[in-house]
């Protein structure tokens, strides 16, 4: 019994001892850190995707914290409520950035890029690529391997099966990069997310000439700079042999969308223009004004003038879900 | 019998196919591609352009650095294009097209077939032909031969090994070489020993050539310092290291060290025959020996092709392709790249087209890793494959490089012995290519 009781003891005496040596230790040692660091990371999503250029959400929350200035810092997950959010909280200016959206440039689906040979490697396109051209003869298209689907931390991109190609779901989309970073072919862009899923780009990265295009894929982009020379925005350029819409100039104004002949020049979320007689471009820009949402009134003007409250119309709905 | 120390791997050698064919000269091509990159280091700088008249035997790409080796047109005729070919990857790459018109030769080079046995040239003037001829490893590497055999100030060389392994299966290209231009092998030898200033060569022949063994015994019988080597058969045994190795046991330490380091200077069979018409009949590197084989051609051979000709004439001089689905590989099946473009040329490092049925190139699905250690056993540079492999895939690039992804010579001996069929060759070359580029980018960086 004694043996039980002065055990009892001794270990009770041991544990107040090394409780009073451990608060004085932690008192000596103390490390002082930032409360709001923790408060940021709350605020931030937590999905440690690394979109942000830093290795999780902690370490971001600890720049955006220490910074004075933090307009380079950008969460692409959360988006400008979470920026604007966190800065109200810190007591900073918010950086600003118009949401963006991954968009895989490659319109060369299995009908229209036939496969020449197959590939009995390890599925990777990382592998692929550094093996040879690929299952088609386009050296630059999408592979089909799905590096960038294991990349995503999201679920939002996904082989197509049917085109072979990989899709991008806008809804789920954070624009974090890491699928732009993941495909050996760089055929990923982000662009501009225009409400509503819509979009207009050049759906191929293919920097061969015209002929060596078309004997590969029937939807590549030529070079041929029609859809330059139609756009009355500065948005296009040719180079290379390939045309560029830069998503920051494009109004949606579907023009160029008509004038490609080998239709590289993908739409989505909205109806292409009706082939208007190419004698009259008044004409043609007419009923473009009337399909456009954002558009007051009809009449050449409108398609500018609806160009330009387009990308204005973002922050405000953003505002309405608040 | 002498050997390699660790790892390898036993496939069937395969090579009955075209074993007993004579080598065949192929009639001469039409057209020809030349691509401006067909050896290690820098792309050649094309010399000519489109219209020019070129001679058989002309310079039409000159060396852009040291690390780099010149090319001469291989047919007489219009250079009608310097311009982007696909290539046997079907990636597009800078080639130059000529057009056939007669067979003219440039002059001074002699095209008889006498034996020059003489050589009373300097080392000096012996590296400088060889330079002039392009010549670069034939064995597959193509790395420029008179880069290996520039010695390095400070460093001496103690041996010649001439590589006459041929350890990939099918392949006969290098073994008909030696059987067929023995003597010229032997004087290709005494020239090389006379550049780089040594008395003793090797000539490393596995033990399934037996017949090359004894024929290059006789004629290196009466040739002071030059031995005949038999090898045990095993796969990678003509590799650089492996074959030093092998033949005087010594281990090159890893890269950036050399065979140099270890006083050895390894060159291939067919290469040292080029090296012979280079310094002795002043014939610059127009023309290589392909095996073209496999267990469905009707008639494999061994021909002695131009360079640029086009692949497909040659699978055609064979006997076309067998019929149904089938795999064509530029090299043989270990090491072999497979091909997508048969009009691709015949390039410096081209010993063999490998034509396999749908069946032969099947590759079993993989499964998990059982951990085995097979690979580990099998590699012949003593890595951890699968750990290399699996790190790749995270892309933990640090770990790769820590764990000397860039040892690899890319035999696949891990590959062919997995027992799950794992891809663990696809994932560590990926590996490869990102660590050297890594490493690259800091060497610049320095600078």
């Amino acid at each position: 019994m004694s043996i039980l009781l002065f055990t009892v003891l001794t270990l009770c005496v041991l544990g107040v001892l090394s409780a009073v040596v451990l608060y004085f230790v932690a008192q000596k040692f103390k490390v002082e850190e930032d409360p709001r660091i923790d408060e940021v990371e709350k605020m931030l999503p937590g999905a440690n995707c690394g979109g942000c250029g830093f290795a999780g959400c902690r370490a971001m929350a600890e720049a955006l914290v220490k910074r004075d200035d933090i307009s380079e810092l950008f969460c692409p997950v959360g988006g400008g409520d979470t920026m604007k959010a966190i800065a109200t909280y810190l007591g900073k200016a918010a950086p600003e950035k118009e949401p963006r959206v991954a968009t895989v440039r490659c319109g060369g689906t299995c009908e229209k890029r036939p496969r020449t040979n197959t590939f009995d490697g390890a599925r990777s396109c990382a592998v692929a690529s550094s093996l040879y051209v690929g299952e088609t003869a386009c050296a630059y298209g999408c592979l089909g391997y799905g590096d960038c689907v294991t990349a995503c931390a999201f679920d939002a991109i996904h082989i197509n099966p049917e085109t072979g190609l990989a899709e991008v779901d806008a809804e789920k989309c954070t624009a974090c990069g890491a699928c732009v970073k993941a495909c050996p072919k760089g055929l990923i862009e982000l662009r501009k997310k225009w409400p509503k899923g819509r979009a207009i780009y050049v759906s191929c990265m293919s920097r061969d000439k015209g002929a060596v295009v078309m004997k590969a894929c029937k939807a590549g982009c030529i070079g041929c700079g029609k859809c330059e020379k139609v756009c009355e925005f500065g948005a296009i350029k040719v180079e290379n042999n390939l045309a560029f819409i830069d998503s920051d100039k494009c109004r949606l104004c579907r023009k160029c969308v008509n004038e490609c002949p080998t239709g590289a020049i993908k739409i989505i979320g909205l109806a292409p223009l009706p082939k208007a007689p190419k004698a009259a471009p008044a004409a043609a820009a007419a009923p473009a004004a009337k399909t456009e949402t954002a558009a007051p009134k009809a009449g050449p003007a409108a398609v500018k003038a609806a160009a330009e409250t387009a990308p204005k119309v973002e922050p405000v709905e953003n505002k309405k879900e608040k | 019998m002498k050997t390699f120390p660790i790892g390898g791997i036993h496939p069937s050698d395969n090579k009955q196919w075209s074993k007993a064919s004579a080598i065949e000269a192929m009639p001469l091509p039409d057209t020809v591609t030349i691509p401006l990159a067909q050896h290690i280091g820098a792309p050649a700088v094309a010399k000519v352009a489109k219209g020019d008249k070129v001679l058989t035997g002309q310079l039409i790409a000159e060396a852009a650095s040291f690390m780099s080796a010149n090319i001469h047109s291989p047919i007489s005729g219009t250079v009608t294009a310097v311009d982007l070919v696909p290539n046997a990857q079907g990636l597009r790459q800078m080639m130059i097209t000529i057009k056939r018109e007669g067979d003219e030769w440039a002059e001074g080079i002699d095209r008889s077939d006498e034996l020059v046995k003489e050589c009373n040239l300097e080392a000096s003037e012996i590296l400088a032909r060889i330079k002039n001829a392009g010549i670069v490893g034939m064995g597959g590497a193509t790395f420029p031969t008179h880069v290996k055999l520039s010695i390095p100030a400070g460093k001496k060389a103690e041996f010649l090994i001439i590589n006459g392994v041929e350890c990939e299966p099918y392949l006969t290209s290098d073994y008909r070489t030696m059987l067929e231009y023995g003597e010229r092998l032997i004087v290709g030898v005494r020239i090389l020993m006379k550049a780089i200033d040594v008395k003793k060569a090797f000539i490393g022949v596995e033990n399934n050539k037996p017949d090359a063994v004894a024929h290059l015994r006789e004629l290196a019988a009466g040739v002071e310092g030059v031995e005949v080597v038999p090898l045990k058969v095993r796969y990678p045994q003509g590799g650089e290291k492996q074959l030093i190795a092998a033949l005087t046991g010594r281990q090159v330490p890893p890269p950036p060290a050399l065979p140099i380091d270890v006083g050895a200077v390894v060159c291939n069979a067919s290469t040292t025959v080029a090296v012979y018409d280079a310094v002795q009949k002043n014939k610059p590197l127009i023309e290589r020996v392909v095996t073209v084989t496999g267990k469905h051609v009707a008639q494999p051979k061994n021909l002695l092709a131009r360079m640029g000709t086009p692949i497909s004439a040659l699978v055609s001089m064979a006997g076309g392709l067998p019929e149904g689905d089938v795999k064509v590989l530029n090299g043989g099946p270990m090491m072999g790249r497979a091909m997508v473009n048969l009009d691709s040329p015949v390039t410096k490092g081209c010993s063999g087209i490998t034509i396999l049925d749908g069946r032969e190139a099947q590759r079993s699905a993989a499964t998990v890793c059982i951990k085995c250690a097979k690979c580990v056993e099998a590699c012949p540079m003593g890595l951890e494959p699968f750990f290399l492999s699996k790190m790749s895939k995270r892309k933990s690039w640090d770990v790769v490089e820590a764990n000397r992804v860039t040892d690899c010579i890319e035999c696949g001996s891990c590959q062919y012995t997995c027992p799950a069929s794992m891809p663990l060759l696809d994932f560590i070359r990926t590996g490869k290519q990102t660590v050297m580029g890594i490493i690259r980018a800091r060497a610049a960086a320095k600078k």
